[in-house]
C-alpha cells in the first residue's frame, strides 16, 4: 500500500535503487551486505595480488604474535607455524573457501530447482520418482558419506564441489517442488493456460519467478551452511589439501599450536563466523525484501523488522 | 498406519541396499589392507595368509556374495582392527553418540521452546533482539572452532573441564556444549517465527480477550499450534548430530559412531564401515517415523 502512496507523486525509480533503498533502511544487513562484497573482492583479486607474500616463509617470525606493528601490516594478525604472514593468507584462503561454496550451491540450486519444478508441474511419472531421489538423499548422514567419497575420489576442489552439491540439492527440489504445487493452481496460471501458452512458457514465464525469491534466499543461507561443511571436511583433513588453503584448512593447521599461538586458528575461524553471519543477516533481509507482503517492514523505516 | 509405515521402509531399504553396494564397492578400490595391518618386514608368506584369512584373495563379485549371505544371517562381518564382531564395536560407538545426541537434544529442545516463545510474545522487545541475534550467532559459527576456542579457554587456561577423553561426567560438558549452539540457535528461530504467527491467530487474542493470564496462552493455547514446523527442524537437527558429532567426536576424543567411522576408513576397517552406515541410517529411519508420528499426535487433522 505504502509502495503506491509514494510512488504517486514521485517519478518511477528503478529496480536497483529501491532496492539499495531497502537495504538502506536495515543497518544489520547493510553491514553484512558491504562486508560480503569485501570477502568477494578478496576472493577474485587477493589471490593476484597477495600470493607471493602469503607463501612467503619467514623462519624467524614463527607463530609471531598479533598487533605487533613493527613487523609491518602484514604481519598485524600474527604469523604461522612456518612464519607466514597470516592477514594475507587469510585474503587468498578465502578464494578456494567462497569458490566451493559457490560451486556447490549454484550447482545444487540448479539441479535441485529443475528437478523440483519438473516434480510440481508434470503430473506423470516424473512426479512420483523425483521426489523419493530426495529422500533417499536426505535419509543419510551427509558429511558421513562425504568422507568416505571424498577418501575414495582424492579430495580436489572439484570432487567437494560435487559431494557438497549432491547432499544440498533435496533442499531446493523440496522447496521448489511444494511451492510450484500451490503456485500451480493460482489463476494466472490457469488463465495462461487457456490462452494456450506452452508449457514450457508456463514454467519459466509464469512460476519461475514466483518461486524464485524463495529459492534464493534460501541459497544464501545454505551458502554458509556450505561453507561450515566444506571448512569441516578441511578441517578433518579430507577437505582441500596443502598447499592450496581455506579458512577451514587454516583453523586445522593452527591446532597443535593452541596452546601458545591461539591467533593461528582464532583469525580463520572468525573470517568464517563473520561472513556465515552476514549471511544469514542478509538472508533475513531478503526474505523480508523480495517478499511484497512483508516489505512495508523495511519501508516504514524504524526496527520492526522482525 | 500400517500401510504408511510399510511404504516408508520399502523406500528407505531400497536406498539402503544401493547405498551398501555403492559403499562396498567403492571402499575396496582404497586398496589393501593387508600393508596397513602386517609390519613392513613381514614375510610373503604372512602376508598370503592374512589375505586368504580375510577373503581379500577372491574376486570383488566373491567378497560382495558372501558378504550379503553372512549379513542374511545377521552376521555383519569381523572388524579387523579391534578382532571382534564388527556389529558389536558399531554398536558400542553408536551407544555413545545416541547418549550424547540425546542430552544435547533434551536441551536444546527445552531451551530453544521457552525462550523463543517469551521472545515472540514480545516481538521487537529488548529481550527478543537480544536472543535473535545471539541465536544467529550461534547458526553462523563452525562448531570444529567453538571446540577449540572452548577447549583453550575452559581446559587449558581455566582448568575447570578436562580437554578430551570421557570418564567423568565432566568429560560431557564441552562436548554438549559445542554441539547445542548451532541447533539451538537454528530452534530458536523457527519457535519465535511460527510462535509469531501462533500468536497472532484469532483464538489467542479470544483467550486474551477472556482475560486468560499471558503464561497459558503462550505455553497452552500457542505453543501447540506453533509445534509442527518447530519438530521438523528438531528432526532435521538431531540427525545432524550424527553428522556434526563427526567433527566434534573427533576434537574431543569421544569414542562415538561418527570418530569411529573417520578412523575405520582411514584404516581400510571395511565390515565396521558398512556396519556403522547402516546403523546410522537405521536410525534415522526410525527418528523420521516419529517425527511423523508426533505430527498426527499434535494434530489430529494430519492422518496417515
Amino acid at each position: 500500500m505504502t509502495e503506491t502512496l509514494k510512488s504517486a507523486g514521485e517519478p518511477p525509480k528503478g529496480r536497483l535503487t529501491t532496492f539499495l533503498k531497502l537495504l538502506w533502511a536495515d543497518k544489520f544487513a547493510l553491514f553484512a551486505a558491504v562486508f560480503l562484497l569485501v570477502v568477494v573482492l578478496c576472493a577474485i583479486f587477493g589471490p593476484l595480488l597477495l600470493e607471493t607474500l602469503a607463501t612467503k616463509q619467514n623462519l624467524r617470525g614463527r607463530n609471531a604474535a598479533p598487533f605487533d606493528l613493527e613487523a609491518g601490516w602484514a604481519m598485524i594478525l600474527g604469523a604461522d607455524a612456518l612464519g607466514r604472514p597470516l592477514l594475507p593468507r587469510i585474503v587468498v584462503a578465502a578464494q578456494n573457501t567462497i569458490f566451493v561454496a559457490a560451486g556447490a550451491v549454484f550447482f545444487s540450486m540448479l539441479i535441485g530447482t529443475a528437478l523440483g519444478l519438473i516434480a510440481g508441474y508434470s503430473r506423470g511419472r516424473a512426479a512420483q520418482m523425483i521426489p523419493r531421489l530426495g529422500d533417499v538423499i536426505m535419509s543419510f548422514p551427509s558429511l558421513l558419506l562425504a568422507v568416505i567419497v571424498l577418501y575414495i575420489l582424492e579430495p580436489s576442489v572439484g570432487n567437494i564441489i560435487i559431494v557438497l552439491a549432491i547432499t544440498r540439492i533435496p533442499i531446493y527440489l523440496r522447496t521448489a517442488r511444494a511451492e510450484v504445487l500451490e503456485v500451480r493452481e493460482r489463476m494466472f496460471v490457469q488463465a495462461a493456460k487457456v490462452m494456450g501458452a506452452s508449457d514450457r512458457r508456463i514454467v519459466f514465464r509464469h512460476i519461475l519467478p514466483v518461486v524464485l525469491p524463495t529459492l534464493l534466499t534460501i541459497a544464501t543461507l545454505d551458502f554458509a551452511f556450505v561453507m561450515l561443511a566444506e571448512s569441516s571436511l578441511s578441517f578433518l583433513g579430507i577437505g582441500i589439501q596443502a598447499p592450496d588453503i581455506t579458512w577451514g584448512l587454516m583453523v586445522s593447521q593452527g591446532r597443535p599450536y593452541l596452546t601458545n599461538a591461539w591467533w593461528l586458528s582464532f583469525w580463520p575461524g572468525l573470517a568464517i563466523i563473520l561472513t556465515t553471519l552476514s549471511l544469514n543477516l542478509l538472508s533475513n533481509w531478503m526474505r523480508i525484501a523480495l517478499d511484497p507482503t512483508q516489505r512495508w517492514r523495511l519501508e516504514m523505516g524504524g526496527r520492526k523488522n522482525g | 498406519m500400517k500401510q504408511f509405515i510399510g511404504k516408508r521402509a520399502i523406500a528407505s531399504a531400497v536406498s539402503l541396499v544401493g547405498l551398501v553396494i555403492l559403499v562396498f564397492f567403492l571402499s575396496r578400490l582404497t586398496g589393501d589392507p593387508t600393508d596397513l595391518y602386517l609390519p613392513i618386514d613381514a614375510s610373503q608368506e604372512m602376508r598370503d595368509q592374512f589375505r586368504e584369512l580375510n577373503g581379500f584373495n577372491d574376486p570383488l563379485i566373491v567378497q560382495f556374495g558372501r558378504y550379503v549371505a553372512d549379513l542374511a544371517r545377521l552376521d555383519f562381518g569381523q572388524s579387523i582392527r579391534e578382532a571382534r564382531p564388527a556389529i558389536d564395536v558399531v554398536l558400542q560407538g553408536f551407544s555413545w553418540t545416541l547418549s550424547l545426541a540425546a542430552i544435547t537434544m533434551t536441551l536444546v529442545t527445552i531451551a530453544a521452546i521457552v525462550i523463543g516463545s517469551l521472545a515472540a510474545f514480545n516481538v521487537g522487545g529488548v529481550f527478543d533482539r537480544i536472543t535473535t541475534f545471539f541465536s544467529l550467532i550461534g547458526a553462523s559459527a563452525p562448531d570444529f572452532w567453538i571446540a577449540i576456542v572452548a577447549i583453550v579457554i575452559f581446559a587449558v587456561n581455566l582448568h575447570w573441564l578436562p580437554t578430551s577423553g570421557t570418564g567423568t561426567p565432566w568429560h560431557w560438558v564441552l562436548p554438549v556444549a559445542v554441539l547445542f549452539i548451532r541447533p539451538f540457535g537454528l530452534i530458536l528461530q523457527v519457535v519465535r517465527g511460527s510462535m509469531i504467527t501462533a500468536l497472532s491467530s484469532a483464538y489467542v487474542k479470544t483467550a486474551k480477550a477472556k482475560g486468560v493470564r499471558s503464561r497459558p496462552i503462550i505455553f497452552v493455547h500457542g505453543l501447540r499450534n506453533g509445534m509442527l514446523p518447530v519438530i521438523t527442524v528438531i528432526g532435521d537437527q538431531a540427525a545432524g548430530i550424527l553428522n556434526g558429532a563427526v567433527v566434534v567426536e573427533t576434537i574431543f576424543g569421544f569414542p562415538g559412531i561418527g570418530k569411529l567411522m573417520i578412523d575405520s576408513i582411514l584404516q581400510r576397517d571395511f565390515a565396521v564401515v558398512l556396519a556403522a552406515i547402516m546403523v546410522s541410517a537405521l536410525a534415522i529411519f526410525i527418528m523420521n517415523l516419529l517425527i511423523d508420528l508426533a505430527y498426527a499426535l499434535l494434530d489430529p487433522r494430519i492422518r496417515y
